[in-house]
């Protein structure tokens, strides 16, 4: 199977917007972003509604240790930095560059997947289920959440990666690989939101 | 082009031509707004009917006192799945049908921005709308109310679980409808045509879908949230582990009011269409219709509390809710003025279209006036749950958003199927379906105030409830007579020759400067506007249609595909299996269902993601003369 792209037409520059196609789908993910701020307002108004109601069972303060969040927070920074170096070798038409960096932040999703997966083992083994309180089911629904997106943005980007193997960087290929990247640092944003939301105000109470 | 896409052209033209099979896959797997836009009307209307003898059964159950046609329990399945359907699966559809039909062709675009995601949009509402109604089969439908308060809705029976995981079906592939037009109109405009030339539907279709961008995903989480209460056991709403009530009430109505919203501006846009066109006149002060619909879009999503005046929120939350919402009737009461004053000195034609339009600003003005008096919280507290706020809430849907719709059907039907519905059965319909209105529901704000509460399934002889209320199922079987002969309209017209004229509205706006039928492709060159009511106003400086803003070439379109069908499939089977939850001792078997619907939804999205499909072309000159359009 062929295409009819060229990849030659592409310049260095912005690959991304070379299309109507391209400029389409990024205010497509724009928007989509925006209707996903209400979706982890919602979460979160439910969240700090529901962080005292612990029914006797293990309270924010008793749960969170500051380590661990911290590292799965660096883990998160540090890969919204390398998908936008992967966009930055996407606009220079790096196709190696591109491939390395984005599947840097793969691993990286990984990695904090890992943690949060760990994390929650062990809140669980701490005597803090699903259905323990109204504060757990708002906490791991408001986390599990994110998680969610994180994994669904780390099997995406490890989509793309497989998908360019074959094609390397043309203009459908372009657009795609940056709307990605936004995606990814909207789950980064929404993590700082967490983070200073449900853990540190958790920790101090 | 490659041989790939050479074939696909290929294969597009033999399926267009032949066979029951061949027809019935071009359906299944088209991506063409136009066609899409029939989709939704089939979709809607089918759920419009369904939803309509919800309605004539719960009047025929409230003609006598103490009645017993249908029992309490069934009263309350119809009485919630009527306004379930209605909204989500009626009104909103056949809005984004029209959308889909008027939009792309009014701003001079070839397709919207995502045909795909449009394709995927209609499925998943399509899907969504058949789990929930399967309901009525398997277990019993919802019989909470249309807002599912909980905790009544936690501890309902398993047609909650096809309430929640229907809507959310649906839901999403609302919500993508809403991006999809967003991006359409702020990305696909012909040249020149700016955003203060935009006929006036398409200025209500971006505003609408940044209501629905913004409005359901607190829908989205509400239900993720009783759903995981009713099938892992959480407690957002289990008081006696921490959970609290309100919640659900917030953001239901986060999403609920903007929703009302959501169902109104589209019927403004097509009044505000459909009024200039038939007075033959433009539409009055245009900017300011475009600041209040602006202003309606930002207020309404501000407003919701209004729905909870009686929860107790306190006195400050209630005032401000309360002063919020009758602000709305401000820009409400310019757009109503604007109408007036464009019909104001026109030469104004009655057709069924334009009856439906003008119909639609009185009767809509006794529900924003209705509207006016339930924003005051104390007199909200002797409203609340009676039959006033019915009375109020049917003033805006009927005598707002079906009157719209009515009128844009009548207007937009030689458009979509290259028919005038016929006129004289059209006022028919017309005059029936307005006197049953008003017979059925202006009664209705007087059983209120004599105190008849919402969803009774019945009430006791001699309250002096009984007069009114057989009245009101008198209407209701007017306004059903009206929609019969309206079905038999549609049938007679799909026996009618194909018009000849493509503007036989000698209408304004873009979509009518397409020929007869419309190319799958729209425009062979895209227009170049240079006017407000572009058509019209080419049409007085004498030329017969707009000068092309590019030269004739080969055009690019997007291939046919199955996946949309495919991916919605699968998410109905997940859906279903989470529904089985509360039939099994186990939950082995309804989360293995479950799952694999869901990972064959994503395997399947994968597929897609992984394709290299770059469409196909037309080349214009190949296929001028032969019958390409939409035709159904």
């Amino acid at each position: 199977m062929q295409t009819e792209v060229n990849p030659s037409k592409l310049t260095p520059g912005h690959p991304e917007k070379s299309t109507l196609e391209g400029r389409n789908k990024i205010l497509g993910v724009w928007f989509f972003l925006g209707g996903e701020c209400v979706l982890f307002a919602s979460l979160m108004g439910t969240y700090l509604g529901l962080r005292g109601s612990t029914a006797g069972g293990l309270s924010p303060q008793e749960l969170f240790g500051f380590e661990l969040v911290l590292v799965m927070t660096i883990i998160l920074l540090v890969s919204s930095l390398t998908s936008v170096i992967g966009v930055l070798a996407l606009q220079r038409l790096d196709y190696a560059k591109m491939q390395l960096w984005f599947g840097i932040t793969v691993l990286l999703g990984l990695a904090f997947l890992a943690c949060e997966i760990y994390e929650f083992v062990e809140y669980v083994h701490l005597g803090l289920g699903y259905t323990t309180s109204a504060f757990s089911s708002a906490f791991y629904t408001m986390v599990g959440f994110h998680g969610a997106h994180v994994l669904f943005g780390v099997g995406w980007i490890a989509a793309l990666i497989f998908r360019a193997t074959r094609i390397g960087i043309d203009e459908t290929n372009a657009p795609k690989f940056y709307v990605a990247s936004l995606y990814w640092h909207f789950i980064d944003v929404v993590w700082v939101f967490i983070f200073t939301i449900v853990y540190l105000m958790g920790m101090v109470g | 082009m490659s041989n790939q896409a050479v074939q696909t052209q290929t294969s597009y033209a033999t399926s267009s031509s032949s066979g029951f099979w061949s027809t019935l896959w071009e359906w299944l797997t088209t991506v063409d707004h136009k066609k899409i836009a029939i989709l939704y009307l089939l979709g809607g209307g089918f759920f419009f009917i369904l939803g309509g003898i919800e309605a004539v059964l719960i009047r025929i159950q409230l003609i006598y006192p103490e009645f017993d046609f249908v029992s309490g329990s069934t009263f309350n399945e119809l009485i919630t799945m009527h306004g379930t359907t209605m909204i989500f699966l009626a009104a909103m559809p056949i809005i984004i049908g029209l959308m889909n039909a008027a939009v792309p062709l009014q701003i001079g675009a070839r397709d919207v921005a995502f045909p795909f995601i449009n394709a995927l949009g209609f499925w998943l509402f399509l899907f969504g709308g058949l789990l929930l109604n399967l309901s009525w089969l398997i277990g019993g439908a919802p019989d909470a109310g249309w807002t599912a308060y909980v905790p009544l809705a936690t501890q309902a029976g398993s047609g909650l679980d096809f309430y929640l995981i229907g809507l959310q079906i649906a839901g999403f592939g609302t919500l993508m409808g809403g991006i999809n037009f967003l991006v359409t109109i702020i990305n696909m405009r012909a040249p020149g045509m700016t955003l203060m030339r935009m006929p006036f539907f398409t200025w209500n279709t971006l505003i609408t879908s940044a209501l629905i961008l913004f409005a359901f995903p607190a829908l989205t989480v509400a239900i993720f949230l009783m759903m995981f209460d009713r099938i892992f056991g959480a407690n957002f709403f289990d008081v006696s582990s921490g959970g609290n009530v309100i919640i659900w009430q917030h953001l239901f109505w986060i999403f609920g009011h903007p929703e009302v919203y959501i169902l109104i501006l589209p019927a403004f846009g097509i009044l505000s269409d459909v009024i200039p066109t038939f007075a033959k006149k433009r539409l009055f002060g245009y900017s300011v219709m475009v600041f209040a619909t602006v202003l309606i879009g930002f207020l309404g999503y501000m407003v919701w509390a209004h729905h909870m005046f009686t929860v107790g929120l306190g006195p400050v939350a209630n005032s401000l809710f309360a002063v919020a919402t009758m602000t709305i009737a401000v820009p409400t009461g310019i757009k109503i003025f604007n109408w007036l004053f464009t019909m104001w000195g026109g030469r104004i034609q009655f057709t069924t279209a334009n009856m439906f339009a003008i119909a639609f600003i009185p009767s809509f003005l006794i529900g924003g006036v209705t509207g006016i008096m339930v924003s005051v919280p104390p007199a909200d507290y002797q409203y609340h749950d009676t039959y006033f706020v019915v009375a109020h809430f049917h003033y805006t849907i009927v005598g707002g958003t079906v009157l719209g719709i009515f009128a844009g059907l009548f207007y937009w039907w030689p458009k979509m199927f290259n028919r005038k519905l016929n006129e004289t059965l059209g006022k028919w319909t017309f005059w029936l379906f307005l006197i049953g209105f008003h017979l059925t529901f202006f009664i209705q704000h007087f059983l209120g105030l004599w105190g008849m509460p919402r969803r009774v399934f019945t009430y006791l002889d001699g309250l002096g409830l009984n007069t009114g209320n057989f009245i009101s199922t008198i209407g209701a079987f007017f306004m059903t007579a009206a929609v019969i002969i309206f079905l038999v309209n549609i049938v007679i017209t799909a026996r009618k020759d194909v018009l000849t004229d493509s503007d036989p509205w000698d209408g304004r706006t873009l979509e009518w400067s397409t020929p007869i039928p419309t190319p799958v492709y729209n425009f062979a060159q895209i227009p170049r506007v240079r006017a407000k009511d572009a058509f019209w106003e080419e049409k007085m400086a004498g030329n017969k249609n707009l000068p092309p803003a590019e030269p004739l070439g080969p055009i690019h379109m997007p291939s046919p595909s199955f996946k949309p069908f495919l991916m919605s499939f699968w998410l109905f089977v997940s859906g279903f299996g989470f529904c089985l939850h509360s039939f099994f001792e186990s939950n082995v078997i309804p989360f293995t269902i479950g799952a694999i619907g869901l990972v064959l939804f994503f395997a399947t999205m994968l597929a897609h993601s992984l394709q290299y499909d770059s469409g196909y072309h037309i080349d214009p000159k190949d296929i001028e003369g032969q019958n390409k359009g939409v035709d159904a």
